[in-house]
């Protein structure tokens, strides 16, 4: 269950620049999820939750925005959707193609934080 | 108290990916070529890898390999039998290997004694895809008592592997193994990947793999040499 040390991970993130920025708490962590990154989202918030407990983002909310997996056709020559993960072939034309463009991601693209007024610049 | 929004932009596994890249200009400047075994438990790593340095030894190649394990170091035991240097990784329950423990675990070795470094990565295909060692070549194992679709279960880890290596072939018939199904899907799930076919215990397709990793250490040191 690499979804623990996922967790972990992002956490360290997410806290650090909580910290810097003066947080007193995290609000929300909103994260980018490819549907190829090979983590599974349930596992994720789950470790999330548990993993948060006595951080700053300890009652959190992890909000997922799942990337579709896309690759370039060098048929077609323009991005496409792949409709399956388990299947690196063009949708229109049916040629293969394995450039990803999208769908890997797994990052942490910004956080909602709370901090006392006199801190904030 | 007030709300308010950071932007942070930052890949979750960014440490790893740059610990990794540090690990993959080492290896380039002390010109050994570095591979990555992964495979579901019991696919036959270990014995693969075992004949492996075997072989590379009798052609005169220095060799060492690294082994990732969840408790025991039954599998580098096994491995050193064939003189290479070999290091146990436990990782006490973590579930794959991080480029952090590869660079704990090669601190005290020069590197350039080494044409090839081969890890043995924690049997399981799913994490392993997320975290780069630094490798020059990821390989996958695939045996064939393990189901031909298995690719479909985890296309991540067959998408990032250079190479797939059917294992036990020796047994094909007798688990009925659908050879054209397996290779069927590997292609679905990485258009073009290279396949080799072998038995580690019968010396099945052995010698084409030496070939191939020969060929391998070849070229990158050809592209190495021209980038310095
Ligand atoms: N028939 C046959 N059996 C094999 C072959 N290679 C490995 N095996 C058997 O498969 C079992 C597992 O082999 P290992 O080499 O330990 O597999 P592994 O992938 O290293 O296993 P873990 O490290 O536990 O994930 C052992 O019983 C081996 O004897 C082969 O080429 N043919
Ligand atoms: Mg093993
Ligand atoms: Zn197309």
């Amino acid at each position: 269950m690499h979804e623990l040390s996922i967790a972990l991970n992002l956490i360290e993130i997410a806290e650090t620049a909580a910290h810097n920025a003066g947080a007193a708490r995290v609000e929300t962590v909103y994260l980018k999820l490819g549907v190829f990154s090979g983590v599974v989202k349930e596992a994720l918030f789950f470790a999330y939750d548990t993993a948060t407990k006595g951080t700053l983002l300890e009652g959190s909310r992890l909000e997922i925005e799942d990337v579709p997996l896309v690759v370039y056709c060098p048929t077609c020559q323009q991005e496409v959707e792949l409709p399956s993960i388990q299947q690196f072939q063009c949708p229109v034309c049916g040629t293969p193609a394995a450039e990803i463009r999208r769908g890997t991601e797994l990052e942490l693209t910004t956080m909602e934080i709370m901090s006392d007024e006199t801190e904030t610049a | 108290m007030k709300p308010r929004l950071l932007e942070i932009k930052q890949g979750v596994l960014s440490k790893n990916d740059e610990l990794a890249a540090g690990l993959r200009q080492r290896f380039a400047e002390a010109q050994v070529f570095v591979l990555n075994l992964v495979s579901s438990p019991g696919a036959g790593k270990t014995t693969f890898l075992q004949q492996t340095l075997v072989g590379l030894r009798q052609r005169g190649y220095s060799v060492a390999a690294l082994v990732g394990d969840l408790e025991t170091d039954n599998d580098a035991q096994r491995l050193a039998q064939s003189g290479a240097p070999v290091k146990q990784i436990v990782t006490a329950g973590n579930c794959h290997l991080e480029a952090q423990m590869i660079e704990t675990f090669i601190e005290d070795w020069d590197l350039t004694r080494f044409d090839f470094l081969f890890i043995e990565n924690v049997g399981n295909l799913v994490c392993p895809s997320s975290y780069d060692l630094g490798e020059a070549m990821r390989v996958v194992l695939l045996s064939t008592t393990e189901g031909e679709d298995k690719p479909l279960k985890y296309p991540p880890m067959f998408f990032s592997s250079d190479l797939a290596v059917i294992t036990k072939i020796d047994i094909a018939d007798a688990v009925e193994f659908d050879r054209q199904a397996a290779l069927t899907n590997l292609e679905r799930v990485h258009p073009g990947i290279p396949v080799l076919e072998v038995s580690a215990k019968k010396d099945i397709g052995m010698e084409a793999w030496l070939d191939l990793l020969a060929q391998r250490l070849e070229a990158f040191r050809a592209v190495e040499t021209v980038t310095d």
